[in-house]
């Protein structure tokens, strides 16, 4: 039996999602732009899911822009805001340990002019607030600093650094991507201006995700079309996607905390097996501070390449940093930045991520395979 | 009973391995491609061919039902065969990447890779056999002769040779061609890779320049008339006729040696002339794929898919030979391997660091 652990990469689709969205599509295939009934068939399960989403994070459905994804909120939001805002000024705070569709976005934006400081992580994972105070001016246009790390859980700061920029001209953008499954968020509570989501890593499928900004946000669309999602992002909406995301965060935000609970227990499972079986290994990041679905794993000595093909070959699916050109795999910028440049960590850690698709038997299973491969090839 | 032993297929993304790891599949083994990924040559538009080579390989693995994988040496390749390849040419020899790259690379931290995920045997394409004769592993030739690739494998150590498979030892070209279409195989009539791999299709000229600085110089003749110029000597080889640009009257120019002390890049007329020609070298690095004798007679190969000559061999110490030839050999290179064989055994071979001719060494070869 293949053993799926990898679920902050992506999600098994539930269910009750695929009956959702075969239901819906077969109810109707109409353009929601349209004014006549299929149209407003259409529009009304574009809307309902809206609304929901809307709610979801606490904001309002007007604030709701819906994507292809994270990768493509990530863009509307910090090269829309840059854009629209470059008059107020051209710096840009983010972190070293950001997801690469905010680096290479920033990346890019450095060649067109803006000035971008990437923030330091301490080892625990975490940025420091008063790192941004410090390198905060009166030239910052915005702030983007992810709620939750992809590779280690590591959940940032984020309303501290949202009551810091509450004066300032900043807008504050956080990618929740990770975070919006395991987290309740509430965006007016947090201070939170922007911030990006995507459906496939709540079992939803691939395709969809939105974008939140706040409507007194000024933001120039990336795309130019008719004047669906408010001319924010025109093209006829993923409508099946729409409401199979609503489906998902449905049911995400109903099982919520019995899923916190579960998937921490699967974390403390598969440590407490890999400690019992006596593995060397460490965690990255502070336990204390992850989402409980998410835990990165140091083997020392154990290169990742050969760690994850032996995980495969045995059955495990899980993996590491992002993968890199022709399937090779790179060592983790996110570790990177979180220890010194000695350290052996960004080159020999993995990530394993709990879900939908684990039970108490099979992370079992997977962790005692995993300490046979520790075992077999540790020094 | 293959199928609980797992084998490791170095996958290029080329027919020939495509065609191995086929093979093995149909033979029953547990097969697992692997993608070697020992460059990094993302060009002005992003893109590399390992990526276009790698989807090959996902194509291929994809339709023979086996997993794949990429592991990353562009570290030691870099450490181990381009330094090498480098520091070669800027003392004016003819590196062999390709030798240095299997020593080192494929059968070295590929194996241990290997064996690092379970496998029992590594496979590669090679056009070469591996027999077992008296509770011994022999190297021998590829049965198809045009492609026979044992010279670039004669510094694989012996004990190697127990993890190693050629499937294609036994086939000629076209039937792995034929092989690959029956199955429909993705890469069945891809185009057969030329030089280099991390040189590719470009002009060697040009990548070289991009690592080594070129000096350009005077092309002599060996009485000391200035014939031309050079670009820069690492851009030559002993024999060369081709690109010397260099012409007029009489019989063409090659080249014969250089001088790297002042620069200068000897040339001759004429395919047969004296000067190309020697009778003995001395070979370093020497690895022995049998146990010889201190003297003995057998072929040798200077280049690749050059013919076998007649030489007798002489043990200098453990890892150096002499060898002398029956008859004068044109051209030999140092920085090049002479190979080793007996009949269709490869005895072994070593790198070429000294050319001899009646007794004296000839320095302006290099």
């Amino acid at each position: 039996m293949m053993i799926y652990l990898d679920h902050a990469a992506t999600a098994p689709v539930d269910d009750r999602v695929l009956e959702k969205m075969y239901e819906v599509e077969k109810e109707t295939f109409g353009n929601p732009s349209s004014i006549h009934s299929h149209g407003r068939k259409a529009k009304y399960y574009l809307e309902a899911a809206r609304s929901y989403l809307a709610g979801s994070i606490h904001a309002k459905e007007e604030e709701i822009v819906f994507t292809s994804g994270g990768t493509e909120a990530n863009n509307l939001a910090i090269i829309g805001t840059a854009i629209e805002n470059e008059y107020k000024g051209n710096h840009i705070i983010t972190s070293q340990q950001e997801h690469h569709a905010i680096i290479h976005i920033m990346e890019y934006l450095q060649k067109k002019g803006f000035h971008v400081t990437y923030l330091p992580v301490n080892e625990k994972g975490q940025v420091d607030p008063n790192d941004i105070k410090r390198t905060l001016t009166d030239q910052t246009i915005l702030v983007s600093v992810m709620y939750a790390n992809n590779e280690t859980g590591v959940i940032q700061p984020i309303e501290e650094i949202a009551a810091l920029l509450k004066d300032h001209q900043a807008y504050f953008h956080t990618d929740a991507v990770q975070a919006y499954s395991m987290l309740d968020i509430n965006v007016k509570k947090s201070g939170i201006d922007l911030l990006t989501t995507s459906g496939h890593k709540l079992n939803a499928p691939k395709g969809i995700g939105f974008l939140f900004a706040n409507e007194k946000v000024a933001i120039e669309p990336m795309n130019y079309g008719g004047m669906q999602e408010r001319s924010k992002r025109p093209g006829t909406e993923n409508l099946i996607g729409a409401v199979g995301f609503h489906k998902a965060a449905q049911i995400a935000v109903e099982q919520r905390s019995a899923n916190v609970e579960k998937y921490q227990g699967f974390k403390d499972l598969f440590l407490s097996v890999l400690k019992e079986k006596e593995v060397q290994f460490e965690v990255n990041g502070a336990l204390d501070l992850q989402l409980p679905n998410i835990v990165n794993i140091s083997f020392s000595g154990i290169p990742i390449d050969v760690m994850l093909t032996n995980l495969d070959l045995a059955g495990v699916s899980a993996s590491s940093g992002s993968a890199c050109t022709a399937g090779s795999v790179e060592p983790s910028h996110v570790l990177k930045a979180m220890f010194s440049f000695r350290s052996e960590r960004p080159n020999n850690s993995i990530r394993f991520s709990f879900g939908t698709a684990n039970t108490t038997e099979n992370v079992t299973e997977a962790a005692i395979k995993t300490a046979e491969i520790a075992h077999r090839l540790g020094k | 009973m293959n199928e609980n032993k797992r084998i490791v297929v170095g996958m290029s993304g080329g027919v020939d391995s495509s065609v191995t790891a086929l093979l093995l599949k149909q033979q029953g083994y547990e097969v697992v491609g692997v993608f070697m990924k020992n460059w990094d040559d993302t060009d002005e538009f992003g893109v590399c061919t390992a990526t276009k080579d790698y989807e090959d390989v996902m194509k291929v693995c994809h339709q023979i039902g086996i997993p794949y994988y990429t592991v990353n040496f562009e570290e030691q390749y870099w450490e181990k065969v381009f330094t090498y390849f480098l520091d070669e040419y800027k003392n004016g020899r003819t590196p062999n990447p390709d030798v240095m790259c299997n020593k080192e690379i494929k059968f070295k931290a590929f194996l241990d890779y290997a064996l690092s995920i379970g496998a029992e045997y590594v496979a590669t394409g090679h056009y070469a056999r591996i027999v077992e004769q008296d509770g011994q592993k022999w190297l021998l030739r590829g049965k198809d002769n045009n492609k026979d690739q044992t010279y670039f494998l004669h510094q694989i150590k012996p004990d190697v040779l127990e993890k190693v498979l050629f499937p294609l030892g036994d086939l000629d070209k076209k039937e792995v061609r034929k092989i690959a279409e029956e199955n429909n195989l993705a890469t069945a009539t891809k185009k057969d890779s030329t030089g280099i791999c991390f040189i590719g299709e470009k002009n060697f000229k040009t990548f070289l320049s991009e690592y080594l600085p070129a000096q350009p110089g005077e092309m002599q003749s060996m009485n000391g008339d200035v014939q031309g110029n050079h670009d820069g000597l690492m851009y030559y080889t002993i024999g060369q006729r081709h690109g010397l640009g260099i012409g007029g009257e009489g019989e063409p120019w090659f080249v014969v040696g250089k001088n790297l002390d002042n620069n200068v890049l000897y040339v001759e007329q004429g395919d047969q002339n004296e000067y190309l020609y020697s009778d003995r070298l001395i070979a370093r690095n020497v690895n022995w794929l049998k146990d010889m004798p201190e003297t003995f007679t057998c072929t040798a190969k200077f280049r690749y898919r050059q013919k076998d000559t007649p030489v007798t061999v002489t043990k200098l110490d453990e890892q150096s030979v002499q060898v002398d030839f029956f008859h004068n050999e044109r051209a030999v290179t140092p920085g090049q391997s002479v190979v080793l064989y007996q009949g269709d055994i490869c005895l072994g071979g070593g790198t070429i660091e000294e050319i001899i001719k009646e007794n004296k060494k000839l320095d302006y070869v290099g």
